[in-house]
């Protein structure tokens, strides 16, 4: 993996061609731009997609149980959700600088950020969704001999599964806006070309870094509802 | 480097002066007063009559999600590099506009939404009740659905505050106002113990601010409201992290 710096990628001099992104057109939309630097291209928007599924990854997989517990012991339950709702307080360009302390610059302190951030939505969603399944499914299936997990594997889940997925959507679109401000750890994905085309006024690379980052949101909520319309075929026999 | 931080944090020449931390602090603090009372202004109004009227709820309730997908960041290298530029403005500073086109741009969404869906979460039997009792519709807004919508929309207010000072922090990234040119000059030159001074400078009044209009949320919950437990208290729209 390239680790891009912010000076590492260089701006067009005056040598080059006066192509659209020479100094002195200096075009937001230049084709000439995305050939000429496809491989910053493809490197930042590796790297942002690195980050932001490893931070989604890492956010539910601490989630799930964080929801368990909630739903199960409700003494816990405000103080489950009140955690993970006074994370989202601290900007995240205050949180990357104190993970500092504890994990460096490096690409971990940005992803434990992010993750961080993704609980406030997937706790409460996850929650929400195992809440919302009937009493009497869950009475229906203890009847029917169903222990605790096998109940909480093979009925709640499931049926909390839409829920679940729209927290997952929301966690996801926004974490991928939010990658960018790791820039101030230097891993920041495309926030790296956005930080670099302030610097050198270079308007071709902030559109490109710009689109991609919408673009990359759009098609991981794409991603995920396609990946719900898999896991989740009685909702579609029941459209039908 | 926690030490360093101290040692930022309690040397007072860091505080005073033209680019100390409490001038930016206070342009900070301007900043973000400023485009939430510019985005209640624009967004209430629209909001809370779209509510009424029970019309633009796919606009009000989307623009919420629109709004994650994109970054902060990136909106204000646009405004700055391109349309606005980076002009001094006033006590608002370097790119003062263009930080205050985009504070606004990302107050709106959480307001618009928690306006709309606060109005139109008034229970309908009590909006009927109050026509059946023969109040006209301005009657029905200003005495029954806006007092009830009144904490859902103060949430609203708080998700757009705690959004505005999140971005103004970022603005420093495009070499902007604020906090943030704290935090920003100390990691960029490595002098970690600065940036983390004004991490915790920042993230110390974000808390401050949650906690007062945490405040003022309780003082305009309608009274039966204010009684029950807060944990009870309508709150459908959660904040995305800026």
């Amino acid at each position: 993996m390239t680790v891009l710096s912010l000076a590492g990628i260089a701006a067009p001099t005056a040598a080059d061609d006066p192509s659209c992104y020479a100094r002195t057109t200096n075009k937001w939309i230049c084709g000439a731009y995305w050939k000429d630097y496809q491989s910053e291209l493809v490197d930042a928007t590796t790297q942002h997609l690195q980050i932001t599924i490893a931070a989604v990854v890492l956010g539910f997989v601490i989630a799930i149980p964080m929801a368990v517990i909630a739903r199960r012991y409700s003494s816990l339950k405000g103080g489950i959700l009140g955690l993970s709702t006074a994370l989202y307080t601290i900007p995240s360009i205050a949180l990357f600088p104190i993970l500092v302390l504890f994990t460096g610059i490096t690409m971990t302190t940005v992803i434990i950020g992010l993750a961080l951030y993704s609980l406030t939505i997937l706790v409460r969603n996850t929650l929400t969704g195992l809440e919302a399944v009937p009493d009497d499914v869950r009475e229906s299936a203890t009847g029917l001999g169903y222990g605790r997990t096998r109940l909480l594997l093979k009925i709640e889940f499931p049926l909390a599964l839409p829920v679940i997925m729209a927290g997952l959507r929301v966690a996801t679109v926004s974490t991928v806006a939010l990658t960018t401000v790791g820039v101030i750890v230097s891993y920041g994905g495309l926030g790296q070309l956005l930080a670099d085309g302030v610097q050198n006024d270079f308007k071709a690379e902030i559109f490109a870094a710009s689109m991609l980052c919408v673009a990359l949101a759009l098609a991981l909520d794409v991603v995920l509802l396609g990946l719900q319309w898999l896991l989740t075929p009685w909702v579609r026999a029941r459209g039908a | 480097m926690l030490g360093d931080a101290f040692d930022y944090l309690t040397d007072w020449s860091n505080w005073t002066g033209d680019d100390g931390m409490l001038t930016l602090l206070i342009e900070q603090l301007l900043l973000t007063v400023t485009a939430l009372a510019i985005t209640m202004l624009i967004g209430l109004p629209i909001a809370l009559y779209l509510g009424h009227i029970g019309r633009g709820g796919f606009l009000a309730i989307n623009i919420s999600n629109v709004g994650r997908a994109i970054p902060t960041f990136a909106v204000l290298v646009l405004l700055s590099v391109g349309f606005v530029g980076t002009d001094e403005l006033g006590p608002y500073g370097r790119a003062g506009l263009a930080t205050l086109i985009a504070l606004v741009l990302f107050a709106l969404p959480p307001i618009v939404t928690n306006g709309y869906v606060g109005i139109r979460e008034v229970d309908r039997d009590t909006v009927e009740a109050s026509t059946g009792m023969g109040m006209r519709g301005g009657q029905v807004f200003w005495r029954v659905e806006l007092p009830l919508a009144m904490p859902v929309i103060m949430t609203g207010v708080r998700l757009a505050l705690v959004q505005v000072w999140a971005t103004a922090t970022i603005a420093a990234l495009v070499a902007g106002p604020g906090l943030g040119n704290v935090i920003v000059s100390g990691f960029y030159n490595s002098n970690y113990g600065k940036g983390l001074a004004g991490a915790f400078v920042v993230a110390a009044v974000a808390f401050v601010l949650e906690v007062l209009t945490i405040g003022a949320e309780r003082l305009v919950a309608p009274a039966h409201q204010r009684r029950t437990k807060r944990a009870e208290a309508p709150r459908r729209t959660v904040g995305a992290a800026v």
